[in-house]
């Protein structure tokens, strides 16, 4: 392998990945705290409509017209699936899966229209993403790198995904308190004038922030890993907040290096020249991880709590502290 | 552009139509459409129990992770030298996975901290993208088989065969007869499964067996409509038939009914119109059944909640009128009986009445105008003798239920008359009744007939 095959194709699909990740896993860490990791699901089912509709109108594939078509569409299956709760009296579990799924299939139809007239989308990358896509032709050697002519080139994708982690630290950083006391006493929240249910409903427009600029890149099911095995990985690790976060960030960048190595360069090793699916290896690598930590964990473990079943309420007695 | 291209589709015709569901439309047409109806009756009674258990997403969680059991399912019988696509192979293979997913879901949500949710979307999500790298695998293989694999995400229904469809037929037959034998297990899981363990019911055991019944319903639905939307026929009949009844066995029909119905007719749609997948349109179609049931149902439905609500706030609002003309001609202390003082009152000139838009007034007045209760004499509003009782019943009503709050429920006086305002409306005679024993035990009854005491100022 070249090194400059390395710099041009893989090293700006790893930096995709890397941001999209970060930013999931970052946000991910409240959505599994609040209970909310299916909403994460839901909504990125629910943001193909949103897509389609985007190409049939503007019929191209253009960032802006697609990013708003998916938080348009996202937006709409947050209030949809909030109205049919209320108004049909469902329990949330339901109302979701009938809502995403009703959008879900409403893309599919419209999909096939738009592949009649030659309009080339296919559902496979709204599921997978195409990181194998991204192509970076400016940096032939590593000394390039240094060059700020090279990253001005950098892929947007790429771009994009960096503004969503940061946009996602900001956001995090600004409401680390408000975040973090609705986790853990909604109760409390409320009483002290932060409603739990306008975090939660602030909680779902980063969400789907996050979702729609990562899935172009790395596809839903990334997305929805991303969001939460990081983060429950590190919530078997930890009791403190502030190190969940940091050891789900550093497990997501973990996932999404080793996973896209392994992907790229696993088949190699085997004698194969094909590389296989990244994002779902890095799915895959991010759930190899999360089940080492449930079975391996030292205090919240399946081992740890079989051997030491004290620990283990002590544990849940700790849980909340901090 | 989008109602362009509706306008250049070619668009059936109502005879067509016609014939297609009348099962004319061609032989396979026909297979596919009973298939489908077959596999939707016995999703939407599963899926009623799945519902009722709150299962959904669990059900969701469970159809996604069907993908890599397919993909190691094509690969071992690859490396056995058996055909990889045959399809009782594949639907083994996601049979496992999907048991497979609903066992890490229980090991990570029962024995660590994680939640439920957590634990679902990280299965879902991790067991899809392994299913994906074994695609991605596959597809390297170069047997031209990905095809055939990835059908199953999004589902091929035209490629129903005669074969296919007996064995859903057979499959769907044998879920429905374990619905009716474990009928029983599942209502008291669904609606007290405390009671049902303090009965010594194995409630996981049932519970088990309500997932690997959702799990028999993925696998043979993955062909029809594919594993991303299998969970729509699961869900989506059975949401539908929550809205018609409160009884379980009429609901589990209801939601077979339904499920049938938006098979068979989104399968013929598909049919009629080129490029509509039948996986789609057939979840469309059962959006359009729910979407009618949530708004138009009779009971539980959004529209028949607003109309309810609207005539009770009329009711109240009417009854609010009635008693404030009552205790005006009460305060009047004109000379006669307070009879004659209370059907007096110019219904117009009640501060409350004055207070509302002229359309409110209109509705209002209108509402005790068709009941018999006002009558127009010289020019003003004034009560009729069927008006003067009902004044008299409603006062009657608010004061018992505020000398009842008073004297048992120990609220201070300045509190009652909001709470009596709130609750009087809906008081039944029944209720009414056992007030006034229970106040004329305590001689606390207010006199029926006049002058009526007031149990406090108002």
């Amino acid at each position: 392998m070249k090194l400059s095959t390395f710099l041009q194709l893989d090293l700006p699909a790893m930096l995709a990945a890397l941001f999209a990740t970060l930013a999931c896993a970052l946000i991910g860490n409240f959505l599994v705290l609040r209970r909310q990791s299916l909403m994460g699901d839901a909504v990125s089912h629910a943001v193909l409509p949103g897509i389609v509709i985007a190409f049939l109108i503007w019929g191209s594939r253009a960032t802006w017209p697609v990013f708003i078509g998916a938080a348009a569409a996202a937006l709409t299956a947050v209030v949809l699936i909030e109205l049919v709760r209320r108004y049909g009296r469902l329990d949330a579990g339901t109302a979701m899966a009938v809502v995403f799924s009703i959008m879900f299939a409403a893309g599919v139809v419209m999909m096939e229209q738009a592949a009649a007239r030659n309009i080339d989308l296919d559902a496979e990358c709204v599921l997978y993403g195409q990181l194998e896509d991204i192509i970076w032709l400016a940096p032939t050697t590593l000394a390039s790198l240094l060059d700020p002519a090279v990253w001005e080139e950098l892929p947007r994708e790429v771009w994009t995904l960096f503004g969503a982690f940061v946009f996602t630290s900001v956001v995090v950083t600004l409401f680390w308190k408000e975040l973090k006391l609705a986790s853990f006493d909604p109760a409390l929240a409320s009483a002290l004038g932060f409603p739990a249910g306008r975090i939660d409903l602030a909680l779902m427009f980063v969400v789907g922030i996050v979702a729609v600029a990562a899935f172009e890149a790395v596809g839903s099911i990334l997305v929805i890993a991303m969001f939460i095995c990081p983060a429950a990985s590190a919530r078997l690790l930890t009791d403190r907040l502030s190190t969940q976060v940091a050891i789900s960030l550093v497990l997501a960048a973990i996932s999404a290096i080793a996973g896209y190595l392994l992907a790229a360069f696993g088949p190699m090793w085997f004698g194969h020249e094909h590389s296989l699916a990244a994002s779902g290896m890095i799915a895959v690598v991010s759930g190899v991880i999360l089940a080492v930590s449930v079975v391996a964990a030292p205090r919240y473990g399946l081992l740890a709590r079989r051997f030491r079943p004290e620990a283990a309420s002590a544990g849940t007695a700790a849980a909340v502290r901090e | 552009m989008m109602l362009a291209a509706l306008d250049s589709m070619d668009w059936p015709g109502l005879a067509r139509v016609a014939t297609v569901l009348a099962l004319g439309g061609g032989y396979n047409t026909s297979l596919v459409m009973i298939g489908v109806a077959v596999l939707g009756f016995a999703s939407g009674i599963v899926g009623t129990f799945a519902v009722l258990r709150k299962r959904a997403m669990m059900s969701d969680t469970l159809s996604h992770a069907t993908l890599p059991g397919i993909g190691l399912a094509f690969l071992a019988a690859v490396a056995l030298g058996v055909e990889g696509r045959s399809l009782p192979v594949l639907l083994a293979g996601a049979g496992l996975a999907g048991i497979a997913g609903v066992g890490a879901v229980h090991v990570m949500s029962r024995h660590t901290r994680l939640p439920e949710d957590a634990a679902m979307g990280a299965v879902l999500s991790v067991f899809f993208g392994l299913g994906f790298v074994l695609l991605s695998y596959i597809q390297t293989l170069g047997t031209g088989a990905e095809g055939g694999i990835a059908k199953f995400i999004y589902g091929q229904t035209a490629a129903m065969s005669e074969a296919d469809a007996i064995v859903i037929a057979i499959v769907a037959s044998l879920v429905v007869a374990s619905v009716v034998l474990l009928f029983k297990e599942f209502r008291l899981l669904c609606f007290d499964p405390d009671f049902a363990t303090a009965q010594g019911w194995p409630v996981g055991r049932i519970d088990l067996a309500l997932m690997g019944l959702v799990v028999i319903v993925t696998v043979i639905g993955l062909q029809a409509v594919g594993l991303i939307l299998v969970i729509a026929m699961i869900v989506i009949p059975a949401a539908a038939a929550r809205f018609w009844t409160e009884k379980l066995a009429r609901m589990t029909i209801v939601a077979g009914l339904f499920g049938a119905g938006s098979g068979y007719v989104g399968a013929a749609l598909s049919a009629l119109m080129p490029r509509f997948p039948a996986g789609g349109v057939i979840v469309l179609v059962a959006g359009a059944v729910f979407l009618f049931s949530l708004v138009f149902a009779p009971r539980r439905g959004v529209l028949s909640g607003f109309v309810r609500h609207a005539l009770l706030s009329l009711d109240i609002e009417t009854q609010h009128v009635l008693r404030r003309a009552y205790e005006a001609g009460e305060a009047a202390r004109a000379p006669g009986s307070v009879a004659e003082a209370v059907r007096a009152v110019e219904i117009d000139s009640l501060s409350i009445t004055r207070s509302w838009s002229p359309p409110r007034r209109a509705v209002v007045l209108l509402s005790l105008a068709a009941r018999g209760f006002v009558s127009r004499r010289g020019g003003e509003v004034r009560l009729t003798s069927d008006g003067l009782d009902e004044a008299r019943r409603v006062t009657r009503n608010h004061r018992l239920w505020e000398a009842f709050l008073i004297s048992h429920a120990d609220l201070t006086p300045s509190h009652v008359h909001r709470s009596a305002d709130l609750v009087e409306h809906v008081l039944d005679p029944d209720l009414v009744s056992r007030l006034e024993d229970e106040l004329r035990r305590g001689g606390k009854l207010p006199l029926t007939n006049e002058p009526m005491a007031s149990a406090h100022p108002c």
